[in-house]
């Protein structure tokens, strides 16, 4: 190769190699500032402060929910199979919301236990099935109906 | 010389570049329009609802494609600088910059749908996850690129900063891609990978079909544009006077 083009393609590899690294090296340092959710079982080993908006994230405890009998009140638990936080929310759920979903909720401990949401999201997975599909997969037990996820 | 060196050296010829596109085109415009075709019929009529999004998972047809193509693009533009910053060719600087506004359409398309898509399966329009923030990190990649290109009067020193400028913006695409497995994010992880798909192949189809669709409208789209660039910065040149004088006569 021409001494001119070897010179510009090493001069632009080390552009290259430079920004890569320092970008690596600022997302590695940024990595617990990136997380859009914590899940239950952060909040016990975090020590999260209470008072302070945070999101939450994880499955809805099948069997957990319980609605208020006027009004939009809901009590849930969001579990991440090791530990459980009771969220209240008063508000619109997504349509997507369910027992087993995985969702996100934006709110504050009220008490080391009680998840006090302003905003719940639903999260689904990356599993797209027609529904006879999946409801064949459920009978034989190998799909649970409503997509999980929100350990992803 | 063999053939493939050879294709590239002619490729690299202003006159041959221009008729050789120019033959090309009609094609590419015409595969698009019947796979599109056949991707939005079976994506929008075909395809069976989703388990548990319903209907509103249709969106995936043009989500998920766009989104492909505005890191694909992206990639291409890069590579297409680089070509031109170490060898100079202007073809390559031609392409490069004419490539940014397409994938600027697409990466606009990928948030518009998306942001869509999200009201009615997660809730909301829009948050701030990793995914999502860094997408909108490469539409204000694609609108720097062609910022800086309008920037300069000279074309061949636009063209060098701008793909300088894509180059750098290199290392947003493993961002992107990596975003929802190295971080919690509200997007959920890729459906297709290295391992396979995880989604039905009743549905995978349309979406393939109209991944490849996309790829052809860019293909013209490109070439269309690089056409047009190249006659305007040559419009004093010989070939192009001959060009004319032959449309006209």
């Amino acid at each position: 190769m021409h001494p001119t083009r070897k010179r510009r393609m090493i001069g632009l590899l080390v552009i290259l190699i430079g920004v890569g690294l320092a970008s690596a090296v600022t997302i590695y340092s940024l990595r617990q500032n990136m997380l859009f959710f914590v899940s239950p079982s952060d909040i016990g080993e975090q020590d999260l402060p209470m008072g302070r908006e945070f999101r939450l994230g994880g499955l809805v405890e099948p069997g957990s929910v319980r609605r208020a009998a006027n009004g939009l009140a809901v009590r849930f638990t969001v579990t991440d199979g090791v530990a459980a936080v009771t969220v209240d929310y008063d508000g619109i759920l997504p349509d997507l919301f369910r027992e087993g979903q995985g969702v996100i909720a934006r709110g504050q401990l009220q008490t080391r236990e009680l998840f006090v949401a302003r905003e719940v999201l639903a999260k689904h997975d990356e599993n797209y099935m027609p529904p006879e599909v999946a409801e064949a997969l459920e009978e034989k037990g190998m799909h649970n109906k409503s997509g999980q996820g929100a350990d992803g | 010389m063999n053939p493939i060196m050879k294709f590239i050296h002619l490729m690299g010829s202003p006159p041959w570049f221009y008729q050789f596109s120019g033959r090309l085109i009609p094609w590419l415009w015409g595969l698009f329009v019947v796979l599109a075709a056949c991707g939005l019929y079976l994506g929008l009529v075909k395809a069976p609802p989703d388990y548990l999004q319903g209907e509103s998972a249709r969106i995936m047809y043009i989500h998920v494609p766009s989104a492909w193509m505005s890191m694909m693009i992206y990639a291409l533009m890069a590579v297409m600088g680089f070509v031109g910053l170490v060898w100079h060719v202007r073809i390559a600087e031609i392409l490069a910059i004419s490539s940014a506004p397409i994938g600027a359409l697409f990466t606009a398309v990928a948030l518009a749908s998306g942001s869509l898509w999200g009201r009615p399966t997660w809730g909301t329009y829009w948050v701030w996850d990793a995914r999502l923030t860094s997408e909108l990190v490469l539409l204000f990649l694609y609108l720097g690129v062609i910022g800086l290109y309008s920037a300069f009067d000279e074309p061949r020193k636009a063209a060098r900063a701008a793909s300088l400028l894509a180059l750098v913006g290199l290392v947003n695409l493993p961002i992107i891609h990596y975003s929802v497995t190295w971080w919690n994010t509200l997007h959920q992880g890729s459906s297709i990978g290295a391992s396979g798909s995880s989604i039905h192949p009743s549905m995978l189809w349309p979406l393939l079909i109209m991944a490849l669709a996309t790829k052809f409208y860019y293909a013209a789209n490109l070439l269309s544009r690089a056409r047009i660039r190249l006659i305007e910065q040559d419009q004093r040149k010989n070939w192009v006077r001959e060009l004319l004088q032959e449309g006209t006569a």
